[in-house]
């Protein structure tokens, strides 16, 4: 039973996964790609360490994956936060259907 | 010196949790590693240390965690299903938003937490003037004030009562 | 066109699963085999990027999509080493993205 309830949480986890890869391939410009890929991945990721946690419970495996989990949280949005800044300020354009760039403005 | 101590602390039970084990020989060598991490780190840890023993912190901790869980969950729904929709019904721009909290902890926490959530990511932080450029996959408004209380309105407050 | 390519698109999608069903694997098994299709969607991504920032987030992608992969061949094989493998990668990834944004940026690395 408690097997069960972990395969489910690791089968979220890599439909998340997968529909953050087809992001990845699928947007148009590089700010949308790395929003939905980031976001999806991540929260697939967590699932799969979630998954983990809950089939080995309070053992040394277990507070691993939650550990993993933990780090995961929080290093992706400060990675994705730098890629961003050092993409805009190298000079890579939004997609020409975007509807306004203010950061563009105040530089 | 008081943060010193915390940064110890912090990394001696991190240590223990990943070691799992309770030999004397593990227990040594993350008292000494912890130590020396103390030793050279410490002092960036925090700047109040009287913080940490105000309890209503906690309390607001332990709640903002459910409201960041719950919100992920429904940003991760949106973004897959802008993603499979065969019309790609986007429209990103990146728009201004204005905060009114001010330490690093706080600014930091509340990025993340723009990232993590629904249709929206941070592209840079002006910390001396308090503005986030946020990156928006689906502008709903190109208004500062508007912006704000759509974006991070529910969870400015929850983040000054925790870190200010 | 775009509904075209929407429709190839899905088509393969349910090959992938048709052929996932079709053959005997074990319930791990069959999610191992949805992930290496995003990992070649990664990599397609690395070979296409018009611009190095695309690689950059990529690479970034690859590196959070085989944690997961150790996450799930902890469970697998019942070998508790590649959780160990998933942390240390997680480290390690987090500092190569960090230093590849520097390097994108054209700044110092003590900046």
């Amino acid at each position: 039973m408690i097997d069960l309830i972990g395969y489910i949480f690791i089968g979220i986890g890599i439909t998340f996964d997968f529909i953050g890869c087809l992001g990845l391939v699928r947007l148009p410009d590089l700010y949308n790609r790395l929003h939905a890929s980031i976001k999806c991945v991540t929260f697939g990721t967590c699932g799969i360490m979630l998954g983990v946690f809950v089939i080995h419970g309070f053992t040394d495996v277990g507070i691993k994956a939650i550990f993993c989990a933990l780090f995961l949280l929080l290093t992706a949005p400060v990675s994705a936060h730098a890629i961003s800044r050092a993409a805009h300020l190298s000079g890579v354009k939004p997609w020409e259907k975007s509807v306004c760039d203010h950061y563009e403005k105040d530089k | 010196m008081k943060s010193r101590a915390l940064s110890f602390l912090l990394a001696f039970v991190f240590w223990v949790a990943l070691t799992w084990s309770l030999d004397w020989q593990y227990l040594l060598t993350g008292v000494i590693i912890s130590l020396f991490i103390a030793w050279a780190v410490g002092d960036i840890l925090t700047r109040n240390p009287w913080k940490f023993k105000q309890h209503a912190r906690y309390i607001w901790a332990v709640y903002y965690i459910w409201v960041f869980i719950w919100e992920m969950v429904k940003g991760n729904i949106d973004g897959a299903y802008r993603i499979l929709h065969p019309g790609l019904p986007i429209k990103p721009g990146i728009v201004k938003v204005k905060t009114n909290l001010r330490s690093d902890s706080a600014l930091t926490y509340l990025a993340n937490t723009i990232t993590l959530t629904p249709g929206t990511f941070t592209v840079d932080v002006d910390s001396e003037n308090g503005y986030l450029y946020v990156h928006w996959m689906n502008v709903e408004t190109e208004d500062i004030d508007k912006a704000t209380e759509i974006i991070i309105g529910k969870y400015e407050k929850i983040l000054g009562k925790i870190f200010e | 066109m775009k509904l075209l390519r929407w429709f190839i698109g899905l088509i393969l999608i349910a090959l992938i699963i048709a052929v996932n069903l079709k053959y005997e694997f074990s319930p791990l098994m069959r999610m191992v085999n949805f992930l290496i299709p995003s990992c070649i969607l990664c990599l397609w991504r690395i070979y296409k990027g018009p611009t190095p920032a695309d690689r950059v987030v990529a690479i970034d992608i690859l590196g959070i999509l085989v944690i997961g992969f150790c996450g799930v061949l902890t469970v697998f094989t019942d070998k508790i080493f590649f959780i160990e493998i998933a942390i240390a990668w997680a480290l390690q990834s987090f500092i190569a993205t960090i230093a590849l944004a520097k390097y994108l940026e054209g700044k110092k690395f003590d900046d």
